[in-house]
Parts: structure tokens; C-alpha cells; sequence
């Protein structure tokens, strides 16, 4: 086997050998910890070079997946087994995490320069980007659910990192307790997975859970519904990748993770760890995909089908509620969701291809996007309202540049990276055999994309500068706000925007990997030539006019509410505001999502807390207190026997024993005489018995 | 049964029964000597000279005076003022006769009436302090033991007790 | 009767004699002499064992004589120095009072 698919754990060991290390250091070690977390992100990214190399050097077909397994442990007769793979699928995956993972571990060197947890905050990184790319490599469901958990485990740890705000540390509670709950359904499908194959291996030359003979046993059967057991299976792994990646119901996490600092923003919320749920359903795309003989290949089955609603629906949702945003990480946030629903639609109506050239796009210019916004913070000594930024675009000319880039990108604009990806989508939507809504719904969703990112751009970059004299609220802790002060907002040191304008050059060129002209990154995918011809082309020209102009309509609106009169008055209602208050303050509220749990769920955990707690306290509790008192009452009853009756006895007997003792020696008068009176009569009677024995 | 063994017999047993019943202690002593004596005499009758005299050496020459002694120390001396005999002095006689009743019984009982009365056996000093010296060393040893012991622990046990001064 | 049956006859009774007189006078040293009549009693029976008995030429029973006359008078000495101790003690040599050895 290649020396590079046997060594590929390296590629995840390694950051996790620098987190554990500098977890060891101590908090002034800050050039040691820094140097360490980016090396080892360094060598693991020449090594999924490497790997990516390899795999293009395999040629296409079946050939192309390359997998090492090894037994772990033994229960029974049977072996538990993991396993890494290395795939077209698995390289582009690392490539990227490897690389906006690097871009990002740099840019944090100057975002946390003034933070005193410098140390900490690198280890976690490593910690997280060693654990995403655990998940990125996994051959076997069960090493990919271990990362999975740590990958969530160092979410959690950053966005708290903050932990003494507690703001931030609510915010970690809720990701981890919403993700948990998409976990949960994670497990019971993995667990249903095992028991009905016996392995929990992707490909295991023909024997792992993803290969024909696995997939015909599961399809063969159905359960609850008249579903397949494959469908089953398939739905509860995707209620994980739900979680994980804040599709609709369990979304709501997210915005909230904004609290950390903005290079984790970037990096897990994102480009990776957010990507880790799409990645999943990449991953088991044949167990979603496989049908039943019956059943044609063209007609998209349950569990995608599924897949597809829940990202039009998120899509859409996403976008509405980004339009009312004034955090600029908020809106940044709400768009993430938006675009991990196009994500999930498109993984539902265009397969594991379409869904993945979206997610490799939205990693670089989201990313971009995210660090742009760090370093406006930065410039701005932490504020974060949009309304009291404006006409950075005189101070910050380069953060301004790159930010544009990714805003175009983003939106969609024409030959941007976005516009390829999502026009796949789109492309994709419109030939959905079922139903044409999902095309619809995505549609409308790139047009308000458009729109709330012209609005951002305008709010924060154009017009007058309406910083308050004042600084407004510092509980966002953000590094900038202590050290800075007052001063008037600069462009950020090299080391920022360095990897701003590296990320800005992606997001423009990295589209033209996959245009339906040379579609590259399909085929690559795929495991197909690629071939180089107009005919797909020119079939997607007409989408790809309508997709443009949907993107130029959202731009113009944009301008003419926003860009036509500069914003003077910070504190003026938005324009959208004025014309719909009642619409704007819904959509500003997220459709009081976060309300709604609150009133249901989170008030029936607390009423069966304090039910748990009653019972505790009076029925358990009361169990162990009467048991306690009986023992006592026990021990009193013990204690009053031995008392009275036990001493008493004795001393009963003791005393008839003296009684008796004085009355027999009343026998003793202590005269001699009565003595040797006694003593005569017994010679008598030896004597008279000797005599008597002699006669006889 | 001779006549001489009567006489001796009636002596011993008078002076004996006088000892016990008189009333002042030193009449008792007295006659206790006498009845000493009529025990020496019958030693003699029956050939054991050294033994009646040794009998009238030490018992009369040193017990009866050592008493003589005692009872001048311990000033009983004059006639007791309390009665003689203790009070339940009609039980011990009474244990005393059934003794010797017993004992009667059992010498009459035990013995032929008649038997060959066999030779006067003749034997000298000398031969007795033949067999001290050598066959009944041992016993001579620890008697001589015995009364060193008797004479130190009667020292000690009447001698005066002597109050330590501080 | 023989003469060993006399002589034994009469150790019995001056035997008796002697338990009588230890059994009933109240003076302490009367006691004490009671029990050397005894004793002295035991002796007339060795003797005339010894005499009428089968063996008179092993001196047995004039050497055990001889010892219980010794024995007897240190017996005696250390006898009523103890007498003597008590008299001193408690004043009196009466038999029925000295009880505090009762009960």
C-alpha cells in the first residue's frame, strides 16, 4: 500500500499532538504555542497535497478510494474495527480544511496579539482542526462519530473562550446542548447501522456498511411507515449532520456562536465544523441514495427527499432573517445557515458533487468573509454594530478590497467562486424530478442574499463615519476594545490581511474549477474523465442569465435603500424598517425561534428539574432520613436493652452470686475448732469407708 | 497386759486427761508433763530407750517449758476469768468419743486377740546412730533443715513489730 | 487381748484425748498442747509397731519417732511464736473470739 494512505493518520495526529503539547506549556509560552499550532497545520497541509496528488494520480473508477483499516478491539468473536480512507471526496476535504485551517491559525497570531489567553487559544485550535480532520479521514462511522464529539467538545471550549462573559458561556452551553440532541438521533442510527450490517466500516472491499451488498440488505427490509431501513438509518444520521450543521429546527445555536472570537467564527462556524454535517451526508451518500429494485434510479428517494426540504426551508429561512441583522458577525451568521441549506439542497437534488463544490466555495469566501469582519472589529476597537461603523472603506482600504471580494462571491455575482457553486445548485433544483418549489425557494433566497449583503457592505464600508463618541457596550470583550481606546479606525497589520487577500484570490478563481464549460471538481468527485466540452454549457446558459439577474436585482435594491443616501443618523430606524415595521421587527427576531423553545422545551426541562428535584428532596431524601431514623431508633431500642435487661441481668447475677457467697460464708464462724470439728468428722468417715472397703 | 503396763498406762492417761480438763493452764501443763512421763516409761517398757529419753528431753524439758512460757506471756497465767471450755464444747466431745469409738472398732476388729508376742529386740545407740548416718542421712539432713527453718520463722513471727521511724 | 492391741488401744484413747481437749478448751496454747498429745499418741503406735511388728531390726519405727519428736518441737516453737503474735495483735488467746476470719 502507498506510503501516503497508510500514514494519513498523521494528518489529524498531528495538530492533536501540537494541542496536547501546548496544552502542557504555560500561558507565556505565546511565540512557542503559536509557531507549534502552525507548523504542524503546515505539515499536515503538505500532506494532503501529497494525498491529493495521489489520489489524482490513480486515475478514475473504483480504483480511486484507497482504504487501510485495522482492528481495535475485541469483544466476543468479533473485532471492532476503524479505518481511514483516502478518496477524491476525503483529499478535496482536507485540502481545504488544511488550508483556510492554516490561513486562519495565522490570522489569529495578530487578531488575539493583546489577548492574555494567547497560549489557550492555540491549543484549542489544533485541538479542533486535529479533530475535523479525524472526521475528514474516518473509514469507519464510529471513528467519524469520536471526531465528531470532539470537534464539538472544542467548539464548545472556543466559543467560550470567553468564558468569564456570560453571554459567552450561554452560548457554548446552547451549541453544545442543540448539537447533542442531533447527536443523539446520530447514535441511535449508527447503533441501528450495526446491528444490522455488523460493521460500522465505509468500504471494507466489499463488507463495509456503504458497499452493494450492505446496501441491498438494508434496502430489502422495511420498518415503521413502510420506510426502507436504509431510510431509517439515513434520517437519523441526518438529524446529526441537522445539528451540526444548523439546518432548520436546530439552528439556533449558531447565530449565538458568534460570541467567540471571530477567527473561530471563521474557521469552525464557517468553513469546517458546520461543513462536518454536509460532509457526513457526502459521506454516506449511497446509504441515502440506495433504493429499492422497484424503485427507478431517477426518482430521489425518502431520506433526500427530506434532505432537500430541509435545506430549501433553511435556505430561505436564513436569508430572511439576515436582511433584519445589525451584528455584523449576526448577519454573517444567519448567512452561513442560509448557505448550509443550499449545502443540504443541493447534496438532495444534485448529489454528493454539487453539494460539495457549494461547500468547498462557501468555505474560502465565508471564511474570507468572517476575518474581513475580525479585522473591521479589530480596526474598530471592538464594536460591532454596523450602525455605528460607516465609510471604513477611507481607513481600511485592503480589508475593504478583499470583503468585496467575498460579498460578490457570496452573492453570486458572475464569475465569482459563489456563482458557479450555487448556479450548480440552482441548475440542479430546476431538473428536480418531484417539484419545482425547492428551485424557488433557493432562487428568492439569492436574490435577498444579494440584497442583505449590498445592505452590510453600504451600512459598514460606505458613506460617513457614524462611530458614537462614545464606545457603546464593551461586554463583547473583543481583544481590540481594551487595548485600543478611542482611536480612530486603522487597517489592520500584515499578518491580518495577509490571509485576506490570499482568501479573496480563491474566492474569485476557485469557481472556475467546476463551470459546466471544464466541470473538473465534479468529475474529480465523481471518480469520471472530465471532459471539456460547450454542450452542458450552453444548456445551463439560460439558468445561469436568470441566476444573474436575480443577483444584479438584489444589488440595485440594495443600493436604492441603502446606497443612494448615505446613512447619516445611527440611530435611525433601517429603511426596510420604516417601510415594514411589523415584518422587519419578526424577521429581526428570527421569527422568535429561540422564543418559542424557550417557552416549550427549556420550561418543561426546568418543570421536570424541579420535579426531579421534589423528588429528591422529599422522597428520596425522606427514604434516607426515615431509613436513618429507624436505625437510630434501633440503636436507642439496642442501647435500652442492654441497659436495663443485659446489665441488669448481670448485674442480677453478679449480685445473687454475692448473696449466695455471703450466706455461705456465713458457714465460716472463724472459730478453729468448729473447724477441726469438721475436720474429725471427716477422718470418721475415711476411716469407717476405708475399713468397710477393706472388709469387702 | 502387765501389771507394770497398767500402772504406766493409768498414769499416762490421768496426767493426759487432767491436761485437758483443769482449769488454770498451768495446772494442765503440769500435769501434761506427768502424762509425758507415763509416756516415756511405756517407750522404755517396749525397748526403745533412746526414744523415752529423747520423749523426756525434748517434749517435758522443752515443749511443756516452752509452754510454761507462752502462757506466762500471754498472761493467762492466773485462773481464767472466762469459762474453760468453749461453747459448744458438748459437739466436740462428742466428735471425740465417736473417734475413738471408731478407732476402738477397727483395732479390735483389725487384730488376731492372740499372736505370738516375738523377742525383745536388744538394740543400742550406736546402731541407731549407725542407721541416722547412713541409711536415714537424707531425712537427718532435711530434718536439721526443717528446724533451722522453724527456729528463724519463729524468731520472726514473734518478734515485736518494729515501727519505721520517717 | 494382745499387748500390740493394748498398746494400741491405748494411743487410740489418748488420740481421743487429745482431739478432745483441741476440740474444746478455749485457751489457744491448750489447743497447741492437745495437738502435741496427739502427735505423741501417733508415736506410742510407731513404737509399738515397731516392737510386735515383723522387721524390728530395720529401726523403722524408732526413726520415725525420733524424727516426729523433732518435727513436733520445732512445730511447737513456731506454734506459739504464732500465739504469741496473735496475743499481740488482739490481746486475748480465746479461741471463740478470735473470729474475725468469719464469714
Amino acid at each position: 500500500m502507498d506510503w501516503i494512505v497508510k500514514n494519513l493518520w498523521l494528518v489529524p495526529a498531528l495538530p492533536i499532538l501540537a494541542g496536547a503539547i501546548i496544552a502542557l506549556a504555560k500561558q507565556r509560552h505565546r511565540v512557542f504555542a503559536a509557531s507549534l499550532a502552525i507548523a504542524s497545520m503546515a505539515v499536515s497541509f503538505f500532506l494532503s497535497l501529497g494525498a491529493f496528488v495521489h489520489v489524482l494520480s490513480l486515475g478514475h473508477g473504483e480504483s480511486v478510494r484507497q482504504s487501510f483499516n485495522f482492528n481495535w478491539f475485541q469483544f466476543g468473536n468479533e473485532w471492532l474495527k476503524l479505518g481511514w480512507i483516502l478518496d477524491p471526496l476525503t483529499a478535496v476535504m482536507l485540502l481545504m480544511v488544511t488550508f483556510v485551517g492554516l490561513l486562519v491559525f495565522i490570522f489569529s497570531i495578530g487578531y488575539m496579539a493583546d489577548d492574555k489567553n494567547f497560549t489557550r487559544f492555540f491549543c484549542f485550535l489544533a485541538l479542533f482542526a486535529g479533530a475535523m480532520l479525524g472526521v475528514v479521514i474516518a473509514n469507519s462511522l464510529l471513528l467519524l462519530f469520536m471526531c465528531w464529539e470532539v470537534v464539538g467538545l472544542t467548539s464548545y471550549l472556543l466559543i467560550g473562550f470567553w468564558y468569564a462573559n456570560p453571554r459567552a458561556a450561554a452560548a457554548a452551553k446552547k451549541a453544545f446542548l442543540v448539537t447533542r440532541i442531533g447527536d443523539l438521533a446520530f447514535f441511535l442510527g449508527m447503533a441501528w447501522l450495526y446491528s444490522q450490517t455488523g460493521t460500522l466500516l465505509f468500504f471494507d472491499g466489499g463488507a463495509g456498511c456503504l458497499e452493494h451488498s450492505a446496501l441491498t440488505a438494508l434496502v430489502t427490509h422495511t420498518t415503521i411507515f413502510g420506510l426502507t431501513i436504509s431510510t431509517g438509518i439515513a434520517l437519523l444520521i441526518f438529524c446529526g449532520a441537522a445539528g451540526k450543521s444548523g439546518q432548520l429546527p436546530l439552528h439556533v445555536w449558531l447565530p449565538d456562536a458568534m460570541e467567540g472570537p471571530t477567527p473561530v467564527s471563521a474557521l469552525i462556524h464557517a468553513a469546517t465544523m458546520v461543513a462536518a454535517g454536509v460532509f457526513l451526508i457526502a459521506r454516506i451518500y449511497p446509504l441515502m441514495s440506495a433504493h429499492i429494485a422497484s424503485l427507478s434510479v431517477l426518482t430521489p428517494t425518502v431520506a433526500l427527499q427530506v434532505v432537500t426540504w430541509v435545506g430549501a426551508c433553511t435556505a430561505l429561512f436564513g436569508a430572511l432573517v439576515a436582511v433584519a441583522q445589525y451584528d455584523i458577525k449576526r448577519i454573517l451568521a444567519y448567512s452561513t445557515v442560509s448557505q448550509l441549506g443550499y449545502m443540504m439542497m443541493g447534496l438532495g437534488v444534485g448529489g454528493v458533487s454539487v453539494g460539495m463544490f457549494h461547500l468547498i466555495t462557501h468555505a474560502f469566501f465565508k471564511s474570507l468573509l468572517f476575518l474581513g469582519a475580525g479585522s473591521v472589529i479589530h480596526g474598530c476597537s471592538g464594536e460591532q454594530d454596523i450602525r455605528h461603523m460607516g465609510g471604513l472603506r477611507k481607513f481600511m482600504p485592503l480589508t475593504f478590497a478583499a470583503y468585496t471580494c467575498g460579498m460578490l462571491a457570496l452573492c453570486g455575482f458572475p464569475l465569482f467562486a459563489g456563482f458557479w457553486s450555487k448556479d450548480e445548485i440552482l441548475h440542479a433544483a430546476f431538473a428536480y424530478s418531484l417539484t419545482r418549489v425547492p428551485f424557488y425557494m433557493g432562487a428568492f433566497g439569492a436574490l435577498l442574499t444579494a440584497f442583505y449583503m449590498t445592505r452590510q457592505l453600504f451600512y459598514v464600508f460606505a458613506g460617513a463615519s457614524n462611530r458614537p463618541a462614545a464606545p457603546q457596550d464593551f461586554a463583547h470583550e473583543e481583544p481590540a476594545a481594551i487595548e485600543h481606546g478611542h482611536h480612530a479606525p486603522h487597517e489592520s497589520p500584515a499578518v491580518m490581511t495577509m490571509p485576506l487577500v490570499i482568501l479573496a484570490v480563491f474566492a474569485v478563481l476557485l469557481g472556475f474549477m467546476g463551470t459546466p464549460l471544464w466541470p473538473w471538481f465534479q468529475s474529480f468527485l465523481d471518480g469520471e474523465h472530465v471532459i471539456f466540452s460547450f454542450a452542458p454549457f450552453t444548456a445551463a446558459l439560460p439558468l445561469m442569465l436568470v441566476s444573474s439577474l436575480l443577483v444584479f436585482l438584489g444589488l440595485g435594491l440594495g443600493w436604492l435603500l441603502y446606497g443612494r443616501k448615505p446613512i447619516e443618523d445611527c440611530e435611525a430606524p433601517d429603511a426596510l424598517e420604516q417601510v415594514q415595521p411589523h415584518i422587519f421587527s419578526v424577521l429581526e427576531h428570527a421569527f422568535y425561534v429561540d422564543q418559542l423553545y424557550d417557552a416549550t422545551i427549556v420550561r418543561l426541562n426546568t418543570w421536570a428539574a424541579l420535579l426531579c428535584d421534589w423528588l429528591d428532596r422529599w422522597i428520596w431524601n425522606g427514604a434516607v432520613q426515615t431509613f436513618s431514623h429507624l436505625v437510630l431508633a434501633l440503636a436507642w431500642l439496642d442501647n435500652f436493652f442492654d441497659i436495663n435487661v443485659v446489665n441488669a441481668g448481670f448485674d442480677a447475677g453478679c449480685q445473687t452470686v454475692s448473696r449466695g457467697s455471703r450466706t455461705l460464708s456465713l458457714l465460716q464462724a472463724g472459730r478453729i475448732q468448729g473447724y477441726l470439728r469438721m475436720i474429725g468428722l471427716a477422718l470418721i468417715v475415711l476411716v469407717i469407708f476405708l475399713l468397710w472397703g477393706a472388709r469387702a | 497386759m502387765t501389771l507394770f503396763f497398767l500402772i504406766a498406762a493409768a498414769l499416762t492417761i490421768a496426767g493426759t486427761a487432767a491436761a485437758m480438763s483443769l482449769r488454770n493452764p498451768i495446772h494442765c501443763i503440769l500435769s501434761l508433763t506427768l502424762g509425758l512421763v507415763g509416756l516415756a516409761v511405756l517407750y522404755l517398757q517396749l525397748g526403745a530407750q533412746f526414744v523415752g529419753f529423747t520423749q523426756v528431753l525434748v517434749y517435758v524439758g522443752a515443749v511443756a517449758i516452752l509452754a510454761v512460757f507462752a502462757i506466762m506471756m500471754t498472761r493467762s497465767a492466773g485462773s481464767p476469768q472466762q469459762p474453760a471450755f468453749s461453747r459448744s464444747w458438748l459437739s466436740g466431745s462428742a466428735v471425740a468419743v465417736v473417734v475413738f469409738a471408731v478407732l476402738a472398732w477397727a483395732i479390735s476388729s483389725a487384730l488376731p486377740s492372740t499372736k505370738i508376742v516375738p523377742p525383745q529386740p536388744a538394740v543400742s545407740v550406736n546402731q541407731i546412730g549407725d542407721a541416722l548416718m547412713h541409711k536415714f542421712a537424707l531425712p537427718l539432713e532435711i530434718i536439721g533443715l526443717l528446724l533451722t527453718a522453724a527456729l528463724i520463722g519463729a524468731v520472726i513471727v514473734a518478734m515485736p513489730e518494729r515501727r519505721e521511724t520517717p | 487381748m494382745s499387748p500390740l492391741n493394748a498398746y494400741l488401744l491405748l494411743s487410740a484413747l489418748l488420740f481421743s484425748i487429745g482431739l478432745a481437749g483441741v476440740l474444746t478448751r478455749r485457751n489457744a496454747i491448750l489447743v497447741l498442747i492437745g495437738i502435741e498429745l496427739m502427735l505423741n499418741a501417733a508415736n506410742l503406735n510407731f513404737i509399738a509397731f515397731w516392737r510386735y511388728g515383723p522387721n524390728p531390726a530395720a529401726l523403722t519405727g524408732i526413726m520415725f519417732a525420733i524424727f516426729s519428736i523433732a518435727i513436733a518441737a520445732a512445730e511447737a516453737a513456731v506454734g506459739l511464736g504464732i500465739i504469741l503474735a496473735v496475743y499481740r495483735h488482739t490481746k486475748t488467746t480465746d479461741l471463740d473470739q478470735l473470729n474475725s476470719m468469719k464469714g
